[in-house]
């Protein structure tokens, strides 16, 4: 447990990042309860502007309810998110939506869209009631579409495309929101490891500061400026990949035995069997 | 998926829909030609002489063009509402009487014919109208209590319909003769006879008024597409949206079902068929639909009018039986989706 106990600034659990004021989105000593039970348990979270910031921890440990947090889906039990300062609330759904992005694990849909309609979403925030689609809102969508390799699919439906592809798109639309900050919760669930290395290898290319729920470790060593580990809705290791994932952390967090070999920021984990000796 | 202009489309649909009101007045036992109707119309805003007869221009004026009207406004209505209810609930299956305004509506108009409450057709409309409003009232708390996520909506509407239905058919067994059932059944099945002019300007104004309503969030429907949660992160106020908008299609729905009845499937069926023409972005869909639905209408109840002359079928039936076999195709294409 000792790894844990330094990671731990204070007695809420707090993990706190760029102390600077004016620090566009950030979470402090946020608490969620969901159905009388805590699921986030004083949280802070402030990612310095253009970095990715992963977020790991086993299931139930807080991470989806943070981003909703962050996105301002979910309001706080106690504890604020803000934006420049402001609490979400004031900021007001429309322009949070203008500034905050956010892809899901997931994304279903029975209507009958085209990529471009998909990507188009993303405008939604910068539009006006009764005011046709916008020079602007066409070059966003445009740029949004080639910035993802998505350009020449505009057209082809999005029930005709698969897993990894949806996703894209969705970046996409994420993109076409022009936002300074991307949450994804974790995009890369059921893709072919082909698509996950894409799909992240696009998601940390992006000028945005990005907040990122992982389930694997590699991944999130892989790619990743920061890590912050959850466990309990409370934050107890943060830090760069080589700080934060050690055999001891991966133990105490997850339960398993892991080895962890490579140079500096960047790990590589391996779990080991029951059998398997310690080195 | 190449995609008519909507613009065209809305203009086309506009010219067809005036043709079709012309055309459909001179439908009937008296015989009288699209172009004395242009031109009465022309004498009633006073260019040139009527070329008809004074019976003729009240068989025109009085009769036929209020239930032409009224046919126009409620297909143009019930699309509008069903277009709307399908996105904001995200199901295919989903029609403007998904949330028991239908239901309500025939429980109050039964329990005015059959209980003797008041007196009347304008009674009948207000009765049915109180119920309307109790069902979407009922439904609206029962879902606000369970949670308001949109299943528990749609889950309150079925309740709803249940539990009016079963009120309606005990109220018409508990004391009708023969006549008054025959009555009250011919209103359940939707019937544009015995509408007059202060229905078509009545229905007119709210469609007006709920039309513009759903104009103004063509967006916030598209943002619906992917759920409550991604319509929230893209900027929509997910409660208040739910709110206004399933108030203003319950208020048309109600308007519309108790100067009529409930016409079925209209709202079901069109809008399916115009997002094969438009595509399911809303701005472009919504106007399109009413038009369509106008049009539709419009025929259908020429249809039910004259097929079986002098009898009349009552126009509910009608739009089903053409409603049925197309929304087996709906389904059919729905196969495989999701």
């Amino acid at each position: 447990m000792s790894d844990i106990a330094t990671a731990v600034e204070d007695g809420t659990g707090a993990v706190s990042g760029s102390p600077s004021q004016g620090g566009h989105l950030r979470a402090d000593g946020v608490v969620r309860r969901i159905g009388g039970r805590v699921v986030l348990d004083g949280v802070t979270l402030a990612p310095h502007p253009g970095e990715t910031v992963g977020l790991l921890g086993p299931n139930g440990s807080g991470k989806s309810t943070l981003l909703r947090l962050l996105a301002g889906v979910l309001g706080p039990t106690a504890g604020r998110v803000t934006f420049d300062g402001d609490p979400l609330p004031r900021v007001g759904r429309r322009a949070v939506a203008r500034r905050v992005a956010v892809v899901q694990q997931e994304s279903h849909t029975q209507t009958e869209m085209s990529v471009r309609d998909v990507v188009g979403l993303g405008r939604i925030p910068h539009r006006r009631a009764w005011t046709p689609v916008t020079p602007d809102d066409r070059r966003a969508v445009d740029t949004a579409l080639e910035r993802t390799g998505l350009a020449d699919r505009a057209g082809q439906s999005w029930h005709t495309l698969s897993g990894g592809e949806r996703q894209r798109v969705q970046i996409a639309r994420a993109l076409a929101q022009e936002p300074g900050e991307l949450l994804l919760d974790e995009p890369t669930n059921h893709l072919d490891i082909q698509y996950q290395l894409d799909l992240l290898e696009l998601a940390v290319s992006l000028p945005v500061t990005t907040v990122i729920a992982l389930h694997d470790l590699n991944l999130a060593a892989m790619y990743c400026d920061r890590l912050v580990v959850l466990r309990d809705g409370r934050a107890v290791a943060e830090g760069t990949p080589g700080q934060v994932l050690t055999p001891a952390l991966i133990r105490d967090v997850y339960g398993v035995r892991a080895e962890v070999t490579g140079e500096g920021d960047r790990p590589v984990v391996r779990f080991l069997r029951r059998g398997d000796p310690e080195i | 998926m190449s995609r008519a202009r909507p613009a065209l489309l809305l203009a086309g649909g506009l010219v067809a829909l005036a043709l079709s009101v012309s055309v459909t007045v001179t439908v009937g036992p008296a015989a009288i030609t699209p172009a004395e109707v242009w031109a009465s119309l022309g004498a009633r805003l006073g260019i040139g002489e009527s070329p008809l007869t004074p019976i003729q221009d009240g068989i025109v004026w009085d009769l036929r063009m209020p239930r032409t009207l009224i046919a126009a406004v409620c297909g143009a209505g019930l699309a509008l509402c069903g277009a709307v209810m399908q996105s904001l609930l995200r199901n295919p299956l989903a029609d403007p009487f998904v949330l028991g305004v239908s239901s309500g509506a025939s429980t109050g108009a039964v329990a005015v014919i059959v209980l003797g409450w008041g007196a009347g057709v304008v009674s009948l409309s207000a009765g049915a109208f109180v119920g309307a409003l109790l069902s979407f009232g009922m439904v609206m708390l029962l879902s606000h209590s369970l949670g308001g996520s949109m299943d528990r909506v749609v889950l309150s509407g079925v309740a709803a319909m249940q539990l009016f239905s079963a009120l309606t058919s005990f109220t018409v067994l508990l004391s009708a003769d023969a006549e008054t059932t025959q009555g009250v059944l011919f209103w359940l099945l939707g019937s544009f006879s015995n509408v007059g002019w202060a229905d078509v300007v009545l229905c007119a104004a709210v469609l007006a008024v709920v039309m513009a309503v759903c104009l103004a969030h063509t967006t916030t429907l598209d943002a619906f597409a992917f759920g409550e949660e991604a319509a929230a992160s893209l900027g929509v106020r997910v409660a208040r949206a739910r709110l206004v908008l399933l108030t203003a299609t319950a208020l048309l729905t109600a308007a519309l079902v108790s100067s009529v009845g409930a016409v079925g499937f209209v709202g079901l069926i069109l809008p399916h068929a115009t997002r094969m023409l438009t595509g399911a972005m809303h701005a472009r869909l919504l106007p399109v639909a009413a038009v369509i639905g106008a049009v539709f209408l419009v025929w259908v109840d020429t249809l039910a009018r004259t097929a079986l002359d002098p009898q009349e079928i009552p126009v509910g039936v009608v739009t089903s039986l053409v409603g049925v076999p197309a929304f087996i195709a709906v389904l059919y294409r729905s196969r495989g989706k999701s």
